[in-house]
């Protein structure tokens, strides 16, 4: 087995923990983190791919590389995203509850409206 | 076994562990600073995949951002992390989910073992063709040239995302500064170091960002560097983020992907494809547009980072 199939053994199961706190964290920041250790994992896989398809002097394909960069970019640009609506959220209902059933709380932030 | 193979399982074995402990910590804050570790530790597996281009932006924006990002959100949230606390799933559901992602992972570490030998690779393409641009990274001639319709459209992803982060601002604060004011010591450490460090970290940034052509790094990595300099000056209260009206904010927000697209269909004007260069002026074209694309990622970074707008733009 060579250090990348390590590698590349290690990036599954951070998929796997990212997958299992996606659904069993009720906070959504800590779903928002785990993506992104689902993400991270996605990503070392395809360095995983790349580094395997070292050829012509380079120790890893530049074109899942670029891939990856692209991705880490447009994944923060997401995670901005969510964080944003998750604090606009907090703002306007005082709680930052997923639930469809969700009591109205008394520190209700009506200045932002 | 070698010395660096054991190395390298330890690495493994530590950035997994902190992935675990951002998954498993009872607080949010606790596992919010655990990702910033791990975003920070698995550069050095991108290292050690050969990928530097990668660990570069993965170091800057991955650890360093998201993870200021990730903090203040979580700090800002503690207040409704009892009730959270309150709505933990069943064992049943826990169950289901632990099934689920056990699975998940048995499939793609089958995947990984079974990947074709040997591997499919693109890389005596690239290094065929990079006399076309004048570039010798080869990462940077992917992103720029060979794949530049990806960069272009994450360019507008990033556009889209500063668009639908402001406009959850509220009526009062329409078009006003992001984030709260910071205030900070002015004779503290912090601004002491936010002084001190940005002539450096700019420096660093914009080398970062030209050695990109021939060397790891371009202009993501260096406009990141950029961004987290500009947030070390606005957390320490040096300075205050622009109001989300100004007419110079947003040419430069849309500088980055303008630029792109008017070269890009220069290419077409001139008979080429769209987002074909012309052979003999391939490396000025790339160069222009990556100026351009500089400054719109260091300030668009920079303004997801700090949020929407709180503050009317009076105040």
């Amino acid at each position: 087995m060579t250090d990348t199939t390590i590698f590349g053994l290690y990036a599954a199961a951070a998929v796997g923990f990212g997958l299992y706190g996606l659904i069993t964290n009720p906070q959504p920041l800590r779903k928002i983190v785990a993506f992104n250790l689902m993400g991270s994992g996605v990503f070392l896989l395809l360095g995983v791919v790349g580094r395997r398809g070292a050829a012509a002097g380079f120790g890893n394909d530049p074109v899942p590389q670029a891939l990856v960069i692209t991705g880490i970019v447009v994944a923060f640009s997401a995670t901005a995203l969510a964080v944003a609506l998750l604090l606009r959220l907090f703002q306007t209902a005082g709680s930052a509850t997923l639930r469809d059933d969700a009591p109205a709380s008394a520190s209700i932030n009506q200045s932002g409206d | 076994m070698t010395v660096a193979t054991i190395l390298e399982m330890v690495l493994g074995a530590v950035v997994l562990g902190l992935g675990a402990w951002t998954i498993a910590a009872r607080e949010t804050f606790a596992a919010t600073v655990g990702y910033v570790a791990y975003g920070l530790l698995v550069p050095l597996i991108w290292v050690r995949l050969d990928a530097v281009d990668v660990a570069l932006t993965e170091a800057a924006i991955g650890g360093g951002l998201g993870g200021v990002l990730l903090l203040g959100a979580a700090a800002r949230l503690r207040a409704s992390e009892p009730a959270a606390a309150a709505e933990t799933p069943g064992k049943i559901v826990r169950l289901g989910a632990a099934g689920a992602s056990v699975m998940v992972a048995a499939a793609l570490s089958a995947a990984v073992l079974l990947l074709p030998d040997p591997a499919p690779t693109l890389a005596p393409a690239a290094i065929a063709n990079a006399s076309a641009t004048g570039l010798a990274n080869p990462v940077t001639n992917v992103l720029m040239a060979f794949r530049a319709m990806d960069t272009m459209l994450e360019k507008v992803v990033l556009l889209l995302a500063i668009v639908g982060v402001w406009s959850l601002a509220s009526d009062q604060a329409w078009g006003g500064r992001p984030g709260p004011r910071h205030q900070a010591d002015p004779h503290g450490v912090f601004a002491f170091l936010a002084r001190l460090l940005p002539p450096v970290g700019i420096v660093v940034g914009i080398y970062m960002f030209w050695t990109g052509a021939d060397h790891p790094g371009g202009a993501f990595q260096g406009g990141s560097m950029l961004a987290a300099m500009w947030l070390l000056v606005i957390m320490a209260g040096l300075t205050d983020t622009p109001p989300a009206s100004g007419r110079w904010l947003r040419l430069v927000l849309i500088a980055g992907p303008g630029v792109f697209l008017a070269v890009g269909l220069g290419g077409v004007c001139f008979g080429l494809a769209f987002l074909a260069y012309p052979p003999t002026n391939a490396k000025p074209l790339i160069l222009g547009i990556e100026v351009a694309m500089v400054l719109t990622i260091a300030v668009t970074l920079g303004l997801l980072v700090a949020g929407a707008p709180e503050r009317s733009p009076q105040r």
